[in-house]
C-alpha cells in the first residue's frame, strides 16, 4: 500500500544528519551546567518562541488535532483560540517577569522559592514522572502509526528482517536520536532542532493542505461537503445540543480557557523552560508571544486535513468495464471494509478479532479518527514529496519526546538530584548528572511505551492521571504571584485537595453513551455529561475552584512569610522594571495587543 | 551562541529542495506518478518553494553568523536591550 523509493529515504536520511550535525556542532559550547540545562540563557526571541510551540507540536498535537477535526470540525480551533492564545498572552506579560526574573531554573524550584520545599517535592516529583511517561506514550503511538502506515516494511522485507520487529526498530530509532541531540547539546540542541522540527511541519502539511482543499473544491467545496456545524467555531455554542462537542459556553470558557489551557502554557515546565532560555527579560517575555503567532495559523495546518479527510468522498468497491480491441476487461478496484465502513478518508475501527468494524451503541462503525491526518498524507502525495510528509510525522514525535526528556532532566538533576540525593558537588558534576538523567528517563520511556502494548488501558489511565494532577496547578501560580498572603501550607493543602477533586468528580460522573470505569463512574453515577470534553472541562474547573478556595483557607490561618521575602516573586512587591530604552512598539505589551486583535480577527472569519 | 541557527535550517531546506526540485523535473509528465496529487507536479513546486525558503534563511544566516563573529557572544545584563540577533 505504501512504496517509498530512493527519494523519500533520502529526505528522511537528510534530516536525521542535520538533527544529529546539530548535536554534535554544539557540543564544544556545552562548557557549564547552565549551558547544558538552561542553554546558557543565551538564545534570541524568535528561536525560543518558536521552540516553545514546537515542543507542544508533539504527536498527540498532530495527529490529534487531526482527529479532533475529523470528530468535531472547526470547533475544535477553540483549542488555539480560547485555549492557548490568551494562556501565551498571559504568560508573556504578566507571569514571565517571575519566572526569569527570579532566576529559577525550572518552576518546581521557582516554587520553592515562592512557597517553600514540599510544594518545589511535590511538583517536581509529580511532574518528573509526568515526563517520562508522557515521552513513553508518544513513543509508543510513534511506532503504532509506523506500523500502520508500513513505513519500514520495505526495508525489513529487503533486509530480510521478520516484521515484527518494526516496533522496536522504531521505538529504538526514535530514542537513540532523541538520546544523542541531547546527550551532546542539551537545552540548547533540543530548542535548535525543534525549531528545525517547527518548519518541517510547515513544509510537510501546508501542500497537503492546498492539495485537499484543491481537491475538495477550495473553502466553498469544503463547506459543502461537511455538515454545516462543522464548519463555525462559534456558532451554537451557546448550548451543550447545537454543537458537535456537546459543550456549552461556560465549561468552554472557563473549563478550557481558564483551567485547562493556562494550566497548560503558563505552569508546564515543558514550554516554559524554552522561554527561561532566552537572552534578556523582554526576550523572555516576548517568547510566549511570538508562539502565539504561528498558533494563530495552525488551525489551518492541523486541523484542516481532519475536516478534509471526513469531507472527501468515501472509496468504494468499484469495477469499471472497459473494451480493448474486442476483449472486455472488467477492472475491480477493491476496498477494504475498513475503508469502504469508514467516512471519507477515515476509517472504520476493525475488531482484531473477527475482523468486523466495530459499532457504537447505536450501531454505526466506530472511526478510527486517528488515521485522518495520515491517510490524507498517503492519499495526496506521491512519492518524493511522501517521504517529506512522513519526515515531519516522524519529526513531530520527536520534537514532543526532546521537550519531556530535557525537562526532565532539569527538574531531576535541580530539583530532585542537588536538593534531595547530594548537595553542594561541583558544576561538572551535575551535568554529568543531567547527561545520566537523559539517559534514565528515556530508558524509562521505552519502558512505558512497552508497557502499553501490554496493558491496553495504561496509556488512557495515565493521561486521566497526569489531567487529575494538572488540573488544579494553575491556582497554585496564580495566588503565588498575585496573593502576597498565599503561603506554603495553603499551596500544599491546594494542590492535595485539587487532585482529590478532580478524582471525585470523574469517579462520580459518566459521559452519555460511555461505560462505567476509564470513563468515569468508578463510585456512582451522579450526573451525565453530553461528551467526554465537557467531562474534562467541567472536572478541570471543579479541581480548580477547591484547590484556589482551600489555598486561600489555609493561607489566611497560617503564618504568612515577611514581604521583604517575597520580592521578585510576587506582582505587589516587584519594582516595575525600567523601560526607557525600549520604543514603545518593541515593547512586549505592544505585541500582545497585536497578538490579541489577531486571535479575534481569526475567531471572526471562522464564527 | 556559537551557531547562528539559520544556516543548518537554511541548508537543509536547500538540499530538500533541491533534491525534490530535480526529482520533479526528472519526473515531469509522469500521470500515473502524479495522479495521486491532482495531475499537479507537487514535487517540482514544492521543491522551488523549499529552495527559495532554504537560499533566504542560509544568506540571513550567514549575515547573522558573521555579525556573531564581529561581536564576542557576552551574556546580556536582564533588562537591557540589545540589538539585532
Amino acid at each position: 500500500m505504501l512504496n517509498l523509493t530512493y527519494i523519500d529515504w533520502l529526505i528522511m536520511l537528510l534530516y536525521f544528519a542535520f538533527v544529529l550535525g546539530i548535536g554534535f556542532a554544539l557540543k564544544r559550547s556545552m562548557k557549564t551546567s547552565k549551558d547544558f540545562f538552561q542553554a546558557g540563557r543565551a538564545l534570541p526571541a524568535w528561536i525560543c518562541g518558536l521552540a516553545f510551540i514546537s515542543a507542544n507540536l508533539g504527536a498527540q498535537e498532530v495527529i490529534g488535532m487531526g482527529a479532533s477535526g475529523a470528530k468535531y470540525g472547526l470547533e475544535t480551533a477553540h483549542f488555539y483560540g480560547i485555549g492557548a492564545i490568551p494562556a501565551m498572552i498571559f504568560v508573556g506579560i504578566f507571569m514571565m517577569p517571575f519566572y526569569y526574573g527570579s532566576k529559577a531554573r525550572s518552576v518546581p524550584e521557582f516554587l520553592r522559592m515562592r512557597f517553600d520545599e514540599k510544594t518545589r517535592a511535590l511538583n517536581a516529583c509529580s511532574f518528573a514522572v509526568m515526563t517520562v511517561f508522557s515521552s513513553g506514550i508518544s513513543m509508543y503511538a510513534m511506532a503504532r502509526l509506523i506500523q500502520a502506515l508500513h513505513v519500514f516494511d520495505g526495508l525489513f522485507h529487503a533486509l530480510g528482517l521478520a516484521p515484527e520487529g518494526i516496533f522496536t526498530f522504531s521505538i529504538v530509532l526514535s530514542a537513540a536520536i532523541v538520546l544523542l541531540y541531547i546527550f551532546l547539546g542539551g537545552l540548547t540542541s533540543a530548542i535548535y532542532n525543534e525549531v528545525l522540527q517547527f518548519f518541517l511541519i510547515i513544509a510537510g502539511f501546508l501542500p497537503l493542505v492546498l492539495l485537499g482543499l484543491r481537491n475538495i473544491g477550495g473553502w466553498s467545496g469544503l463547506k459543502a461537503s461537511v455538515p454545516m456545524a462543522y464548519m463555525h467555531e462559534w456558532k451554537g455554542v451557546a448550548h451543550a445540543s447545537t454543537n458537535p462537542m456537546g459543550i456549552e459556553i461556560i465549561g468552554l470558557g472557563m473549563g478550557l480557557g481558564f483551567v485547562l489551557g493556562s494550566g497548560y502554557w503558563c505552569t508546564d515546565f515543558l514550554v516554559i523552560q524554552t522561554a527561561m532560555a532566552s537572552k534578556n527579560m523582554e526576550s523572555a517575555r516576548r517568547v510566549p508571544l511570538i508562539a502565539a503567532i504561528p498558533k494563530m495559523v495552525f488551525p489551518f495546518l492541523v486541523i484542516l486535513p481532519g475536516l478534509l479527510a471526513i469531507g472527501l468522498p468515501t472509496p468504494h468497491t468499484t469495477t469499471t468495464v472497459r473494451t480493448v480491441n474486442r476483449v472486455i476487461y472488467h477492472d475491480t478496484t477493491i476496498v477494504s471494509q475498513q475503508v469502504e465502513q469508514g467516512r471519507g478518508l477515515v476509517p472504520a475501527k476493525i475488531n482484531p478479532v473477527t475482523g468486523k468494524p466495530m459499532l457504537t451503541a447505536s450501531g454505526q462503525p466506530l472511526l478510527d479518527y486517528d488515521m485522518a491526518t495520515p491517510n490524507m498524507l498517503l492519499h495526496f502525495f506521491p512519492t518524493g514529496i511522501l517521504g517529506l510528509g512522513l519526515t515531519a510525522l516522524l519529526a513531530s514525535f520527536m520534537s514532543g519526546m526532546a521537550g519531556n526528556v530535557t525537562a526532565f532532566n532539569t527538574v531531576f538533576t535541580y530539583d530532585l538530584y542537588q536538593s534531595y540525593i547530594r548537595k553542594g558537588a561541583s558544576d561538572r558534576h551535575y551535568m554529568a548528572v543531567g547527561r545520566w538523567a537523559t539517559v534514565g528517563g528515556i530508558l524509562l520511556s521505552i519502558a512505558t511505551a512497552y508497557a502499553a502494548i501490554n496493558f491496553n488501558n495504561i496509556m488512557d489511565t495515565l493521561q486521566l492521571v497526569f489531567s487529575f494532577v494538572n488540573a488544579p496547578l494553575f491556582a497554585t501560580f496564580l495566588l503565588g504571584m498575585f496573593w502576597k498572603r498565599a503561603t506554603g501550607h495553603g499551596a500544599f493543602a491546594g494542590l492535595i485537595a485539587g487532585t482529590a477533586a478532580a478524582m471525585l468528580h470523574h469517579g462520580l460522573t459518566l459521559p452519555i453513551e460511555a461505560r462505567t470505569g476509564i470513563h468515569g463512574g468508578w463510585i456512582t453515577v451522579l450526573h451525565h455529561y453530553p461528551s467526554d470534553m465537557a467531562q474534562n472541562f467541567w472536572g478541570a474547573i471543579f479541581a480548580f475552584g477547591t484547590n484556589f478556595i482551600v489555598a486561600v483557607v489555609v493561607s489566611l490561618v497560617t503564618e504568612a512569610r515577611p514581604e521583604a521575602e517575597l520580592v521578585g516573586l510576587v506582582h505587589s512587591l516587584t519594582p516595575k522594571p525600567a523601560r526607557a530604552l525600549i520604543a514603545w512598539w518593541k515593547r512586549p505589551e505592544a505585541l500582545a495587543i497585536g497578538v490579541l486583535l489577531g486571535a479575534i480577527a481569526v475567531n471572526i472569519f471562522f464564527y | 551562541m556559537i551557531l547562528d541557527l539559520r544556516i543548518p535550517l537554511g541548508l537543509m531546506f536547500t538540499l530538500t529542495g533541491m533534491i525534490l526540485t530535480l526529482f520533479g523535473l526528472k519526473t515531469d509528465g509522469d500521470a500515473a506518478l502524479y495522479a495521486r496529487s491532482l495531475g499537479i507536479n507537487a514535487n517540482l513546486w514544492w521543491g522551488i518553494v523549499l529552495l527559495a525558503f532554504g537560499l533566504t534563511m542560509l544568506i540571513l544566516g550567514r549575515r547573522g553568523q558573521k555579525h556573531l563573529e564581529r561581536q564576542p557572544p557576552e551574556p546580556m545584563e536582564e533588562g537591557r536591550q540589545q540589538r539585532g540577533h
